[in-house]
């Protein structure tokens, strides 16, 4: 587990040696097969509090190496020994289930800046837990509402057999309004999919809508390229990222996904972002990127606003949300997830650089199926 | 050279003086570290018996460890949002009580034990670690897709389950319960050795036909070490579970086994406190190389080479100069 | 799936035999791609008499190699070359820094130090490639699909894995049937002492067969690399696959080893596709892909375990 102590403010060290007022605990995965969305998670939020210039934030970064046990013996610390008052970073579903309600029922406060299980957007929703990403269905039901617009009546669906693939087949068949012409749940980290381009061949389907995040999607897109089925795909950003755009190469041309988020999105803060990301590490940001920039701003607006000690402000002002998105408008629902436009996007090529490009919004002023279930 | 009895003796003060001080100076992180590091070394116990003295080579362990985290998660979950346990002819109601879970966590884990070993010790060597490895990797498939009870998401449990007299939510009253059951399993496993099954278990490791021809069956009393084996594993499943307050299918995984090898290999295989100086040292390892890089896991594993390469018999062997038993 | 035919009235798409001939040469496809994971595995093990876990680490050095040179040169003949010429001098190296050390080693100890260069291997890609995947693809003239007889569409470049899977199976064969080295390595099998008497330099014939296997693994690795994502863990789940075949074909037995890839390669294959359908005529359709799914992903280790219950050295293994 790597440790990096940070204080925020390079500029101010030889100011007034202000102490570090809120401290805040990043539990990301930055070693291992994963670790490309932590490490972008972690390098937005940094960039968003140094741009900041203040000197009372103080962020200790863990790897919890994608292990949910490890993630939860690495809040035990932070909380314990760290003494940390607001956590966030967990990039997966998983470790999410794990860490969150321990951290919560503790009295602190934990910012998501990626997973959004369903399970603490309904139900166990909490008023210390605030997802600045989505709720995990969003980007599945935008994809279910695109197809609608784009005319399909007849869906092959795919997702990986575990708990996030079963809300993604859901989350699209909840807003698509056609038929699904078979439903198939493939193996978690499953490289080859053959079997599952055959059945997608003979299935008659007008369309395709996959739930493949990291590698799975990586090798899907490719093999379905060489396969010379042109029945098309839509799905989720997670396999259009910016990360892992470059290795599925022009197999993903022309693809349909839809996001949260997307480089074009005309607004100042998402501009200076993209510029200043660019410029401070040296490639595109991603999505992931994006969300741990817009959670570090969305804290930073709290911290202006009231003092951590002080719950119920600080509380409050996380609630108010009062803060420069990079997606433009931005506001929690009653759940404390967002409220927000789901985004049509197109692959496309700049140069030798594979990216995005908006195409249309999917969902506007988009919630989630959840929020009814949460009482708060 | 030092005897090894000094040397376990020492480890077990050190043990207990570690979390003792971390009270004393409040660095509960410590406490839940050496926590961690006892429930570990409690697992180890249990493999150390098929692997040290029966010479099993598991590489499947990880089923017990995780039948017994998911003994606790099932019944904690069932006791939480208070729904019975349906088993379609007769119900029964979930319970957040500690042995309960720890005596359903050995059962459960003892019965897959018995199943496993006695289709897998029809195999040796090497066959014998990869079957164990399949049943691993088949607990570890099906606990991903079954919905029930979280699939890969796993099972939270919101308070730490309870035991008689104690607040388990104190860090130092729960390292006190796991390093009184390991303690137990160590005598356990100390009385074992001394015992006609455990010197019949011994001379069966060493050489079947000798077993054999005086008329003792070494499958049966392979298996019986075997069964045992998984039931301690599985209490420490158990624990381990109890002190994430949360399980998932990642203990069921075979890294999780090779864990478990690596932790006993590292202190001294079929030595009694072989898997306690291991985890303590494995804890210690993940704990400070940490710390240090990014890419710790290089020299973690330069380590663990130079373990295997250098020092033969582990830990305890390099401390009181004496190779381990040979597997 | 005939069972499915006799209930037109549902509704449900039928099966047709093309889609199962299709299935079928998927996993035979998926069968010779793990034969050539498995044949190393298998000589090492029965030569040296060595568990290499870090065979996984082999496959994916191959990958990144062949990512490598392919993003240099744009050619994919230079990118399967760099990637056996890497993958055989790394397992060169690793055999005479480490794995030599292990060949009089128990078992557990062989288990723990490749694991141990399995945390090295892959940790060190990521440091020198980092930690995002790299980008190989199927060369120009292997992409697309043709059609062949029987209407069936199947891709031009899995047709070619399948040649190239086996080729190496009838060299293999070849090799040991038929060559000096051939007659060393099948000596060495029977009864090491022996041959180090008639005076075979055996560290050299070790490290031979060794780097031969990795050659293997990371040919393996580029050929499916192009299909699929290079990145840093992708040689664990295809290593253990490999172990599965290898203990279900008898270890240290090439034939062994083709037939049992070519079994996990139709049963996991083919227990995917068919399991969820066949859960389908009694269950509810939801129900019924779960179920069916998460039993298919059991299906190779149910299968080994059934063979090692029958045959506790696998199917054409001789020692334990």
């Amino acid at each position: 587990m790597q440790k990096i102590l940070l204080t925020a403010a390079i500029a101010a060290m030889l100011a007034t040696p202000a102490l570090p007022e809120t401290k805040v605990g990043m539990i990301t995965t930055l070693s291992g097969g994963g670790a490309g969305l932590g490490i972008d998670v972690r390098d937005g939020f940094m960039l968003a509090i140094k741009q900041s210039g203040r000197d009372d934030i103080e962020v200790v970064i863990e790897d919890d190496q994608r292990k949910p046990d490890i993630a939860v013996q690495l809040a035990d610390k932070m909380i314990q020994s760290e003494k940390v008052d607001v956590l966030t970073g967990i990039i997966w579903s998983n470790l999410a289930m794990a860490v969150v309600p321990s951290v919560t029922a503790q009295g602190k406060f934990y910012l998501s800046p990626n997973a959004g299980p369903s399970q603490l957007a309904g139900k166990g929703c909490h008023e210390n837990y605030f997802n600045v990403a989505w709720q995990n269905d969003n980007l599945h039901e935008a994809a279910g509402a695109y197809a609608n617009t784009a005319g399909y009546a007849n869906s092959f669906i795919m997702a990986p057999n575990y708990p996030a693939g079963t809300d993604a087949l859901n989350g699209y068949k909840r807003f698509f309004k056609g038929e699904v012409a078979n439903e198939v749940y493939t193996q978690l980290g499953q490289t080859d999919y053959a079997a599952e381009i055959s059945q997608i061949r003979a299935s008659g389907a007008d369309s395709v809508f996959f739930f493949l995040p990291g590698g799975m999607g990586i090798s899907f897109l490719k093999q379905y390229a060489d396969s010379g089925v042109d029945i098309p795909v839509v799905g989720p950003a997670f396999s259009f990222d910016q990360g892992i755009l470059q290795a599925v190469g022009e197999a993903a041309l022309g693809v349909v996904n839809t996001s949260q988020w997307n480089k074009d999105i005309d607004n100042p803060a998402n501009a200076g972002f993209v510029e200043s990301f660019q410029a401070e590490y040296g490639r595109l940001p991603s999505l992931y990127a994006s969300q741990g920039f817009d959670t570090a701003n969305l804290l930073i607006s709290a911290v202006e606003a009231a003092d951590v000690m002080n719950a119920a402000a600080f509380r409050d002002a996380l609630r108010a949300a009062d803060f420069d998105s990079t997606r433009g408008a931005f506001a929690f629902g009653t759940n404390h997830h967002p409220v927000q436009t789901i985004y049509v996007r197109e692959v496309i090529r700049e140069g030798d650089v594979f990216t995005n490009r908006i195409i249309g919004a999917a969902l506007e002023n988009h919630s989630d199926a959840y929020a009814v279930d949460c009482s708060m | 050279m030092i005897g090894e009895r000094y040397v376990n003796g020492a480890v077990l003060i050190g043990l207990i003086a570690l979390p003792l001080w971390a009270l004393s100076a409040d660095e509960v992180f410590t406490i839940t570290l050496t926590t961690r590091a006892a429930i570990l070394a409690l697992a180890a116990v249990g493999l150390n018996i098929a692997l040290g003295i029966g010479g099993m080579v598991s590489f499947g362990h990880a089923v017990f460890f995780g039948l017994g985290g998911y003994a606790m998660g099932i019944l904690a979950f069932h006791a939480q949002t208070f729904s019975p346990l349906d088993f379609g002819l007769f119900a029964l109601p979930g319970t957040k009580s500690m042995p309960v879970i720890w005596l359903v966590a050995t059962v459960v884990s003892a019965f897959a034990a018995w199943i496993i070993g006695l289709l897998s010790l029809r195999t040796a060597g090497v066959y014998f670690i990869m079957i164990t490895l399949a049943f691993g990797q088949m607990f570890f498939y099906f606990a991903i897709s079954w919905g029930a009870y979280g699939g890969e998401d796993g099972l939270s449990i919101y308070v730490r389950n309870s035991f008689v007299g104690l607040d388990t939510l104190m860090p130092i009253q729960f390292f006190g319960l796991c390093f009184a059951l390991l303690c137990l399993a160590l005598l356990l496993q100390w009385r074992l050795r001394r015992s006609p099954f455990g010197l019949a278990l011994n001379a069966a490791r060493q050489s079947t036909e000798r077993v054999q021809s005086v008329g003792l069956n070494p499958r049966q009393l392979k298996l019986l070490a075997f069964v045992i084996s998984g039931a301690i594993t599985g209490v420490a499943g158990a624990l381990f579970a109890d002190l994430n307050r949360f399980v998932s299918p990642t203990m069921f995984s075979w890294q999780l086994s090779g864990e478990l090898i690596i932790l006993t290999i590292i202190g001294g295989v079929g030595r009694l406190m072989g898997p306690v100086i291991g985890a303590a040292i494995f804890i210690t390892l993940e704990h400070w190389l940490g710390g240090l890089t990014d890419f710790w896991h290089v020299w973690l594993g330069t380590i663990l080479l130079a373990i295997v390469l250098f020092w033969r018999g582990g830990v305890i062997g390099l401390l009181t100069g004496k190779e381990g038993p040979h597997v | 799936m005939r069972a499915s035919r006799a209930e037109p009235g549902t509704g449900k798409r039928l099966m047709p035999s093309i889609l199962i001939i299709e299935q079928i040469l998927n996993g035979l496809q998926f069968g010779v791609m793990l034969f050539l994971m498995a044949a190393g595995l298998t000589l090492i093990f029965g030569v040296m008499g060595l568990i290499n876990l870090a065979h996984g680490s082999l496959y994916m050095v191959g990958a990144f190699a062949a990512a490598w040179v392919a993003g240099a040169t744009d050619s994919f003949i230079l990118a399967m070359a760099a990637a056996l010429a890497a993958a055989a001098a790394a397992g060169a190296l690793t055999e005479i820094l480490v794995i030599r050390r292990l060949y009089s080693a128990a078992h557990l100890d062989q288990v723990l130090a490749t694991f141990a260069l399995i945390l090295i291997f892959s940790e060190g890609t990521r440091f020198v490639f980092g930690s995002f995947p790299l980008f190989l693809d199927v060369p120009q003239q292997l992409s697309g699909s043709i059609l062949l007889p029987g209407g069936i569409q199947y891709p031009l470049y899995r047709l070619t894995l399948i040649g190239i899977g086996l080729l190496v199976a009838l060299g293999l064969w070849l090799l040991t049937a038929r060559t000096r080295i051939g007659i060393q390595i099948r000596a060495g099998e029977n009864d090491r002492e022996m041959i180090a008497a008639l005076g075979v330099d055996i560290t050299r014939l070790y490290t031979l067969v060794f780097a031969l296997g990795a050659g293997l693994a990371g040919l393996a690795g580029a050929l499916v690399g192009a299909i699929q994502s290079v990145q840093v863990g992708m040689g664990e789940p295809v290593l253990i696959l490999a172990f599965v075949v290898i203990v279900i074909g008898g270890i240290g037995s090439i034939r062994g080893a083709f037939i049992g890839s070519i079994l996990v390669g139709l049963t996991d294959t083919l227990g995917g596709v068919f399991l969820p359908e066949f859960f389908k005529l009694f269950m509810q359709s939801d129900a019924a892909t779960q179920t069916g799914s998460a039993l298919a992903s059991m299906a190779v280790y149910i299968l080994m375990g059934i063979v090692l219950i029958r045959c506790p050295t696998g199917l054409f293994g001789a020692r334990a």
